[in-house]
């Protein structure tokens, strides 16, 4: 009889004013979150279902209904597959792999359990990671048969990074090799050798059979040889770190409750550290400090607060404090940067390019980020550091990330909860990464910028003009320098101060370390979007004319300068009619496979959503075209107090 | 990790956060209330979240006209007990059709006044979050769904492609006509539930406790006639039985277990030696296989 089963015996003969007692009992059980991976097909579901089912959580009707799916899909002939309990997606059903995670609940009269099983195949890595984030522990299942695979090294490295410092190597399926003590022995050796140089604080090895019960739950003849304990045993066992309150105070500020007047509370969750009314706290990003007034609870106020409560605590002082900052403790502050280093694993099947603008989540801030060095990338199977210029999706690198406002952070070493992030894609709102921040680098804070006493308003006034980028896009051949040309002289004749920046000239100079990759095109918009920032800041109207195909690098720009300063026109002229026109006989080459990466050929162009101007030019001479982009001008007060019909070149 | 916060402290803890990321990143939120234990446990929870404020978005309930009369008067009780927003809302278009379970069966009655009528309700207030009370240990596809849960514009589900869910850092960001159904007493089970209710003393509709019943066996399940509406078939007796719900829903659809449980400390005796789960009263999940994941994808909570 099963530990589980003797408790719902014993529960059985307890009369039910008991129960409260019983209930107390459930109280004081600590918590083991667990996850279980390892590659394709070495058991991981069937263990899990293996552990419910020996362990008694498995009901009647759900016993029913997996004989009933064993029959239909399952791989153990007339036996029951006790992965079909856990892989409960019909796509995993019918193709017999698990896609997502699945989260499983037992306990036992020792621990309660939440389990994590995630996916064995690499394209799921996303997947095993959400599991990996929360979980304390990792259960890593080899196929005795097969040994350490890709899967084995890539799952322990990434379970590595995610700070989870104890491992359970299971080395699954035990009985197909004749519960050989040889092998299992190799197979930890193995193990060991790499994963040595992951940081785990313990590896417990242990041989059994998910699919007969061998050493889950309890020892198993067939492996008198061995003489460490069976699966649940360590689990049950295994010490947790528990909350250090010698930690410093971090309270990431999640939602401010205003009710009224007379009530301002900062409501969040204690990432570490405790409090108490009578505190000095700091906010992290402005330094001002106050104390601790009441910590609020629809209980009545508590005495002191500690690390994972969910609290809302009222100060003394009326300081500004606003969701993404954070109340800190004095002596002890968190890094406030807007540069730092991080280890990125990432998600998304577009790889990461680095100078592509992410919107980067802590767990209350937002900003806007980009990656501005990708130092390295980890070869998940030697560990090397491998020079890269993308991260494709399962990757992991090394990289310097720089934001757009500083962010208040710790090290992902000293703690979990504020040293964490995730990018999203500005488009789509997927999430392509998570990162765990290493350290701040130094040189937000050291290079100051220049305050000076000419201004980007007293230049402009010098010059009786409203500064502004005139941002021209479309195709190669569209039009784009033709009109921009014929601006800037009717501009010029009016005694305005402009200049152009031209896609080619400026990759004859500046960018002419570039090339038309995606990673390029990306870094070759970037340095030109900062040099018309400073261009603007000298008080000139620009006009860019730049193919820039793609969106975000488009509304990149439009970020770094201010509202209203950024005008996009779209110069649209259908692919057929470029291809015609061909000034410069690049499509005819780009079509016969002479140039690589040419836009509209075997590169895309993303048209803007909502350009200021949407100038069709089928039909229509250069001149119109102008006056269209002058019409936008004079709507937007960048040139003011003239008549345009006076206009002629 | 916390060694002196409890289980049932951490879970809470989990969960209030979870409702203030939300209230601090939606522009317009809601709360399914489904007037179930579990949703009384949501309330309770969103309650705490933001005292002394009241929750800062309504509660939803989306009523198929076919919930127990006691469902009705106790969330009727609680709106005014707690003062939080209701909004109540039904397929007027399924009400004309006279949609019901006994004529069009459970698949259809569930599409039409539930599937359909949250949808109708979710694009008329134009809701971009909506908080549900699923937990992951009741279900399958449950299991496997995250706790911020990603809806197209037409309120599907894809299961094969979820958002990443790292650490408590949740992608809150949706486009226009998107939404998020946000689950935050996933990592809760029956029992954690059950010890909540009675360490914080939560009301509950009464028909979770034993007592005497008007019930007719029906396809191997017993059911309660709680109205006119439910006419009985040739040899159906209506009997006098001591039964209680472990869910509640839908009257016709939902089984009653025969017990005598009629406090809170009988009923989770009961529930720790029971052998069958709490779904299996709920005719919904078993008209065929991978119902419930099927049913979500179309937009059901």
């Amino acid at each position: 009889m099963s530990k589980a089963q003797a408790e719902v015996n014993s529960i059985q003969t307890t009369a039910a004013e008991e129960i409260s007692a019983y209930m107390a009992e459930q109280e004081k059980k600590s918590l083991l979150r667990f996850l279980t991976c390892g590659s394709v097909d070495d058991g991981k579901s069937t263990l899990i279902g293996r552990l419910l089912y020996d362990t008694k959580l498995i009901f009647e009707d759900q016993l029913a209904a997996l004989t009933n799916d064993s029959r239909k899909h399952g791989t153990n002939g007339e036996d029951i597959d006790f992965a079909l309990l856990v892989d409960g997606l019909e796509a995993e059903r019918e193709q017999g792999i698990t896609i997502d995670v699945a989260y499983r609940f037992f306990s036992t009269p020792k621990r309660k359990f939440i389990v994590a099983d995630t996916p064995g195949h690499e394209q799921y890595t996303r997947n095993m990671a959400t599991g990996a984030s929360t979980a304390d522990l990792a259960i890593v299942l080899v196929d005795a048969r097969q040994g350490i695979l890709r899967q084995t090294r890539r799952h322990s490295f990434i379970a590595s990074l995610l700070g989870i410092r104890n491992i359970v190597l299971a080395v699954n399926k035990i009985d197909l090799v004749d519960y050989s003590k040889e092998v299992f022995d190799r197979i930890v050796a193995d193990y060991q050798e790499f994963a040595s140089r992951l940081g785990f604080n313990t590896i417990q090895a242990i041989p059994l059979s998910a699919r007969f019960g061998d050493n889950v739950i309890g020892p198993s003849a067939n492996l008198a040889w061995y003489k460490g304990p069976a699966l649940l045993q360590h689990l049950e066992e295994v010490p947790l770190d528990g909350a250090n309150s010698e930690r410093p105070f971090r309270f990431p500020v999640q939602f401010v409750n205003r009710p009224n007047l007379d009530f301002r509370g900062f409501a969040g969750t204690i990432a570490s550290g405790t409090v108490a009314p009578g505190d000095e706290v700091v906010v992290a990003k402005s330094g001002k400090s106050s104390r601790v007034k009441r910590i609020v609870d629809w209980d009545g106020d508590l005495e002191r607060a500690g690390e994972g409560q969910a609290v809302t605590i009222v100060l003394e002082d009326e300081v500004e404090v606003s969701r993404g900052n954070m109340l800190v403790s004095p002596d002890a502050r968190p890094e406030v940067a807007d540069q730092f280093a991080a280890h990125l694993v990432w998600f998304a099947e577009h790889a990461l390019i680095p100078g592509r603008s992410y919107i980067l989540r802590t767990e209350t801030d937002q900003v806007t980020a980009t990656v501005t060095d990708l130092k390295y990338r980890i070869d998940i199977n030697s560990f090397a550091e491998v020079a890269a210029k993308s991260l494709d999706l399962n990757e992991v690198g090394v990289c310097n990330i720089s934001t757009q406002e500083p962010i208040a952070f710790d090290s992902y070493k000293s703690n979990r909860s504020t040293g964490s992030f995730i990018l999203i894609d500005r488009l789509t709102n997927a999430t392509v990464g998570a990162g765990m921040i290493d350290f701040a680098l130094r040189r937000a804070s050291n290079v100051h910028w220049q305050a000076l006493d000419v201004d980007k308003a007293s230049r402009a006034a010098q010059k009786d003009q409203k500064p502004a980028v005139l941002w021209f896009t479309g195709l190669s051949g569209s039009g784009k320098s033709t009109v921009a040309n014929l601006v800037e002289k009717r501009l010029s004749s009016i005694g305005k101060h402009t200049y152009i920046l031209d896609g080619d000239n400026v990759r004859h100079g500046l960018n002419r370390d570039l090339g038309f990759t995606e990673e390029d095109r990306v870094e070759n918009i970037r340095r030109v979007g900062e040099v018309a920032k400073l261009m603007v800041d000298a008080g000139l109207i620009v006009l860019v004319s730049f193919i820039s195909p793609f969106i975000t690098e488009r509304r990149m720009v439009r970020e770094l300068l201010a509202d209203g300063e950024f005008l996009e026109v779209f110069v649209d002229t259908p692919f057929e009619e470029c291809a015609r026109r061909d000034p410069k006989g690049l499509y005819a080459k780009a079509l016969r496979g002479d140039i690589k990466n040419f836009t509209g050929v075997d590169s895309p162009y993303e048209p803007p959503e909502n350009p200021e101007l949407h100038l069709r030019t089928v039909g229509r001479t250069a001149e119109e075209l102008a006056s269209e982009v002058e019409k936008l001008l004079i709507e937007n007060g960048i040139i003011f107090n003239y008549d345009q019909s006076s206009w002629s070149i | 990790m916390t060694k002196n916060l409890t289980h049932l402290q951490r879970l809470e803890a989990e969960a209030i956060h979870i409702f203030r990321e939300v209230a601090a990143t939606f522009s317009n939120p809601v709360m399914l209330y489904s007037i179930g234990k579990d949703s009384s446990v949501m309330l309770h929870l969103a309650m705490k979240a933001f005292y002394p404020a009241k929750p800062p978005f309504p509660f939803l309930h989306v009523d198929s006209t076919f919930k127990f009369k006691e469902m009705i008067a106790f969330r009727d009780s609680e709106a005014e007990r707690l003062g939080f927003g209701l909004l109540v809302h039904s397929n007027q278009e399924g009400i004309d059709q006279g949609i019901n379970p006994f004529d069009h069966g459970s698949n259809t009655h569930t599409h039409i006044m539930k599937t359909v009528a949250l949808r109708q309700a979710l694009d008329k207030y134009g809701f971009d979050a909506a908080f549900g009370g699923a937990r992951r240990d009741e279900e399958k596809s449950r299991a496997k769904e995250r706790i911020f849960s990603f809806r197209n514009a037409q309120h599907s589900w894809d299961p094969k492609n979820q958002r990443p869910e790292m650490w408590k850092i949740y992608n809150t960001r949706v486009a226009k006509g998107e939404s998020i159904r946000v689950f935050p007493i996933s990592n809760w089970t029956e029992l954690d539930v059950w010890q909540y209710i009675m360490q914080e003393d939560i009301p509950i509709v009464p028909l979770y406790f034993a007592a005497k019943r008007p019930v007719v066996e029906r396809d191997g399940m017993l059911v309660m006639r709680d109205d006119e509406r439910m006419k009985l078939m040739p040899g159906e007796v209506l009997q006098d039985r001591m039964v209680r719900f472990r869910t509640l829903g839908c009257y016709p659809l939902t089984g009653a277990v025969e017990s005598d449980a009629a406090t809170l400390p009988e009923i989770v005796s009961e529930m720790l030696v029971s052998r069958t789960s709490e779904r299996q009263g709920r005719m919904i999940d078993k008209d065929e296989a991978g119902s419930m994941e099927k049913k979500k994808r179309e937009g059901y909570f």
